[in-house]
């Protein structure tokens, strides 16, 4: 007995801060500093300004911020859960185009037509809206549904997945395959979604102008907020217990089954939760491009956002903001001065970032700060 | 992302949009015959039209210069009259006049006189013998749309009794495919006269169509027959008014046995209808799927081989299509009289410029990549991306044309109203004959023994000597080298771009997942059956739903066969 008594417990690894102390303190500096620069740059400071932020750039940033909600979303399941999804797309779609009927009826009878009915529909000569356009004049409805729609359709989709225990590149040609057929299905008239053209034209949200500095700005905050609260929420998980087993899946799924896991769960609501994060990130980009579209869910996109994570450094949550921004800002910055030539740089990022950048910026920088 | 994902990906969506006129199963022209019989309205101006050509016809007279007075009249409606006198005077005079008037050569002088002008002759209509008139200043009868077309078939008619048995046959089909009313008399003329047997039946099907409303119910009756035998479903239409009920309850046919002739004759045509829908859906379905065996089985090979999807697969394809663009090219610069020969470079140049190109990635790139297959998914994809790229900028952007060796176009009819390509038929015998050689090199050549030996346990492989960095570079160029052939064998039904690739890669991954991967009977069965899926829903749901229909089934079919259908065994596939 006494030799029972010696053996120590098994320590278990102290529980991860969800943040370093230096970590929140740049992140309240970057908050305080974006909320109060931001409304002061585009809404005090005139336009003849240098220092005023231009319409431009503040929805190019804003839409950037959306797509890296959608790449810290893509992160969690593939830096974390080993699930590479080429369907990410379309749950970004799928927001934005929650968000887009809530803004296409409030158009009201200011469309071309000034009919109750969105424009394409009269244009279609439909006589009144389909029974799933019920309610989404409401705002707090629309907003459900972004949540609602795509989590819903992640998690089928992910159940019947998961359940099967399909994985790897398996899983990635499925998920590109579920982007691909239902952007064939919003091309079509008859879907309901205006088809080729989807919805644009919009003219105010939630009663506000939607082209006014005011509702620009406060969109732009908005996004923000979104992005930093879902950082923190991400951070939450992949510090908890929930998240060391979902590391664990990503490392070695069958070991874990040994140990009496059952991965299915801990799969199921990382992918829906992920899923949801990346709605919300497509209802907010969509008043701010003014745009949905189906072309938002061809897998070339979905593909694009693996190589913003990848770019950035996968398995951490700074990365995917990170690369977001360098593939966007130099997408931007190339479609516009050198068009022919950014097929050939994003292609050449896709093989180039693997090969040499396995780790993505922050893994260089971590190993630039090791070598120091 | 500038790549737009092709809007449709069934081919034959690809080809109705391409020039080319391999879509066309079904679409056979309607005689104007059935059209026109099929046109109740018309029937009452019909039946009195018969009887005056009857009357004429009977007579046979020889044409008087009254009977052609009315060509040169104003008015088109005694035009009409007068050229249905010429038609059923069915002689020589008759053709001679027919003739004149199809090369508007024919004249009316001032005094009335109607003449045939021969450069600086003019010829007496009638006669034959130069004309005593003078024709100077002479004005041309002109016709309209109508009576031209109606000199056209009247003249189809009258050859139709001509003794040159090619003439005769033209004559037939023509009148076949676009015929008149008035032609009636005509048919039963050459009916009577043809002794050559395939001519004699084919009249037999022409006398049919006019004879349905004939007055004599025993013709009415041989006329059904007729029609049935000719298994033609769009002949439908012509059979189908006589068993319908007129208001007052009466049958519009009133002979009792003509009706039950007809509704049999009905049912029989509906269900060799029935027959080549099935014949058509099966056909397209093994079609598409031919083509998805030639983009899936590098694509098996590979992937069970180092368990790299290969995102750039499809522009193998692309590369095959547009080698076989280059060489058909010079066939039509160098040689363009043995421009029917040019698959036989194409199909090898295609395989090597595609094997070429993946010997080279394989090498360059994959190989660093081996053991990470997420990030080898990723920079497969910018490989795709950089040559999609590289070939906008080298050939352009717009579709590049490469048109079918004279043998491959038209088509066989092996039922009335269904046409199968032979460019499509060709794509099915040569996709077979690929996976025929895939086979042998897997299953009876050195390498295709290696290749086997590492699919199933590299360590293994590698331990008794297989040198498997050198298998993986063969592989990998062999699959990509099939994949050309299959871009090969697209060029010839479709339209040949920049991302022809992108719109076959998915289902092909599709059939690689349905099918399993390391063996080939696995990718045949996962190809065709995707192919035969898709097309059967096709007709019901349309191209879009059928495509999501079948991804559902896909899914739900993975709960049961993770797998897939042919899965290898043992504990080394774990992926």
């Amino acid at each position: 007995m006494s030799v029972v008594t010696e053996i120590q417990p098994l320590a278990l690894p102290s529980r991860q801060p969800i943040l370093s102390r230096p970590a929140w303190q740049i992140l309240i500096l970057i908050v305080i500093a974006i909320g109060v620069l931001v409304p002061l740059c585009s809404l005090v400071i005139p336009e003849e300004n240098p220092l005023h932020l231009s319409a431009y750039a503040m929805t190019l940033v804003g839409k950037i911020m959306c797509y890296a909600i959608a790449a810290l979303a893509l992160d969690l399941v593939w830096g974390y859960c080993g699930i590479l999804s080429l369907g990410h797309g379309l749950f970004f779609a799928l927001g934005g185009y929650m968000m887009g009927m809530y803004l296409m009826r409030s158009i009201g009878l200011d469309g071309v037509y000034h009919s109750n009915l969105p424009d394409f529909m009269v244009f279609l000569d439909w006589k009144s809206l389909p029974w799933y356009w019920q309610g989404t004049d409401r705002f707090p409805y629309a907003a459900l549904l972004v949540i609602l729609l795509p989590g819903l359709l992640a998690w089928i989709f992910g159940f019947f997945a998961f359940r099967s225990r399909v994985k790897g590149v398996y899983l990635s040609i499925i998920t590109q395959a579920l982007t691909f057929a239902t952007m064939l299905l919003f091309y079509r008239n008859e879907t309901g979604f205006g088809g080729n053209n989807g919805f644009t034209d919009f003219k105010r949200i939630l009663g506000f102008p939607i082209w006014a500095a005011g509702t620009r700005t406060g969109l732009f905050l908005l996004t923000f907020a979104a992005l930093v609260g879902s950082f923190i929420v991400c951070r939450i998980i992949v510090t908890s217990k929930f998240g060391r087993v979902v590391m664990a899946i990503r490392d070695t799924e069958s070991r874990l089954m040994f140990l009496g896991y059952n991965p299915l769960g801990y799969k199921l609501f990382v992918w829906t939760f992920s899923a949801v994060l990346c709605g919300i990130g497509g209802a907010l980009y969509v008043p701010q491009v003014g745009i949905i579209n189906p072309s938002e869910m061809s897998p070339g996109n979905s593909i694009e956002m693996a190589i913003w994570v990848a770019i950035g450094g996968r398995g951490t949550l700074i990365g995917p903001i990170i690369g977001a921004f360098i593939v966007n800002g130099a997408k931007s910055f190339l479609t516009a001065s050198l068009s022919d030539y950014w097929l050939f740089f994003l292609g050449a990022l896709f093989i180039v970032v693997p090969l040499w950048l396995p780790h993505g910026v922050v893994g260089l920088f971590k190993k630039l700060v090791r070598r120091s | 992302m500038n790549v737009e994902a092709p809007l449709s990906t069934g081919d034959e969506m690809r080809t109705s949009r391409s020039g080319k006129d391999s879509g066309r199963y079904t679409e056979m022209p309607t005689p104007r015959f059935a059209r026109t019989f099929a046109f109740a309205g018309s029937l009452a101006r019909l039946v009195a039209s018969l009887f005056l050509l009857f009357y004429c016809g009977s007579l046979n007279a020889a044409l008087t210069a009254d009977d052609i007075k009315g060509l040169a009249d104003d008015d088109f409606d005694v035009k009409s009259a007068a050229l249905d006198h010429i038609i059923a005077a069915n002689d020589p005079t008759a053709q001679r006049l027919l003739e004149a008037l199809q090369k508007e050569t024919i004249v009316v002088t001032a005094a009335g006189e109607i003449l045939i002008q021969d450069g600086e002759k003019f010829i007496d209509p009638l006669t034959g013998a130069p004309s005593q008139v003078s024709g100077d200043g002479a004005q041309s009868i002109t016709l309209n749309n109508n009576l031209r077309s109606r000199v056209e078939s009247g003249l189809s008619g009258i050859r139709m009794q001509s003794p040159d048995r090619a003439t005769r046959e033209a004559a037939i089909n023509q009148v076949l495919a676009n015929s008149e009313p008035a032609l009636k008399p005509l048919i039963e003329a050459a009916r009577a006269k043809e002794t050559d047997p395939v001519l004699k039946s084919r009249l037999d099907q022409l006398w049919a169509l006019t004879a349905l409303q004939d007055p004599d119910p025993a013709k009415r009756l041989d006329a059904i027959r007729l029609i049935s035998e000719r298994h033609d479903p769009q002949l439908r239409g012509l059979v189908a008014p006589l068993i319908e009920k007129k208001p007052d309850g009466t049958y519009v046919e009133a002979d009792e046995k003509v009706r039950a002739a007809a509704e049999a004759a009905l049912h029989s045509m509906g269900f060799e209808q029935w027959k080549a829908e099935m014949v058509g859906t099966l056909f397209a379905g093994l079609s598409l799927g031919s083509i998805l065996l030639l983009a899936a089985l590098g694509l098996a090979i590979t992937y069970g081989l180092i368990g790299v999807i290969n995102m750039a697969h499809g522009e193998f394809l692309m590369i095959g299509a547009y080698a076989t663009y280059i060489v058909q090219e010079q066939f039509r610069q160098h040689w363009p009289g043995a421009f029917d020969w040019y698959p036989v470079i194409a199909v090898p140049m295609s395989f090597l410029a595609a094997a070429l190109t993946g010997f080279i990635l394989e090498r360059v790139i994959l190989r660093f990549l081996y053991g990470r297959p997420l990030e080898t998914l990723l920079s497969t994809f910018g490989i795709s991306l950089f040559l999609i790229q590289l070939v906008r900028t080298t050939f352009g952007a717009q579709n590049v044309q490469v048109s079918n060796p004279s043998w491959m176009s038209g088509g066989i009819a092996i039922l009335p109203n269904l046409i199968l390509p032979f460019n499509r038929i060709a794509i099915m015998v040569f996709a077979f004959a690929v996976v025929g050689i895939a086979w042998l090199i897997l299953n009876k050549t050195r390498l295709g023994l290696f290749i086997r030996a590492t699919t199933q346990n590299r360590r293994m492989a590698a331990c008794s000597g297989v040198r498997t960095w050198q298998v993986d570079s063969y592989a990998f160029a062999f699959g990509a080298g099939i994949a050309g052939l299959g871009g090969c064998a697209l060029s010839q039904i479709g339209n040949v771009g920049p991302d022809l690739g992108q719109s076959y890669i998915i289902d092909s991954f599709m059939a690689v997942v349905l099918g399993g991967v390391g063996q080939l009977a696995g990718t045949i069965v996962g190809a065709m059956g995707l192919g035969l899926i898709s097309k059967v829903i096709e007709p019901f749901w349309g191209a879009v739903l059928a495509k999501i229909a079948v991804l559902v089934l896909i899914v739900l079919f993975i709960q049961k066969r993770p797998r897939g259908l042919f899965a290898l065994k043992g504990r080394s596939v774990e992926i």
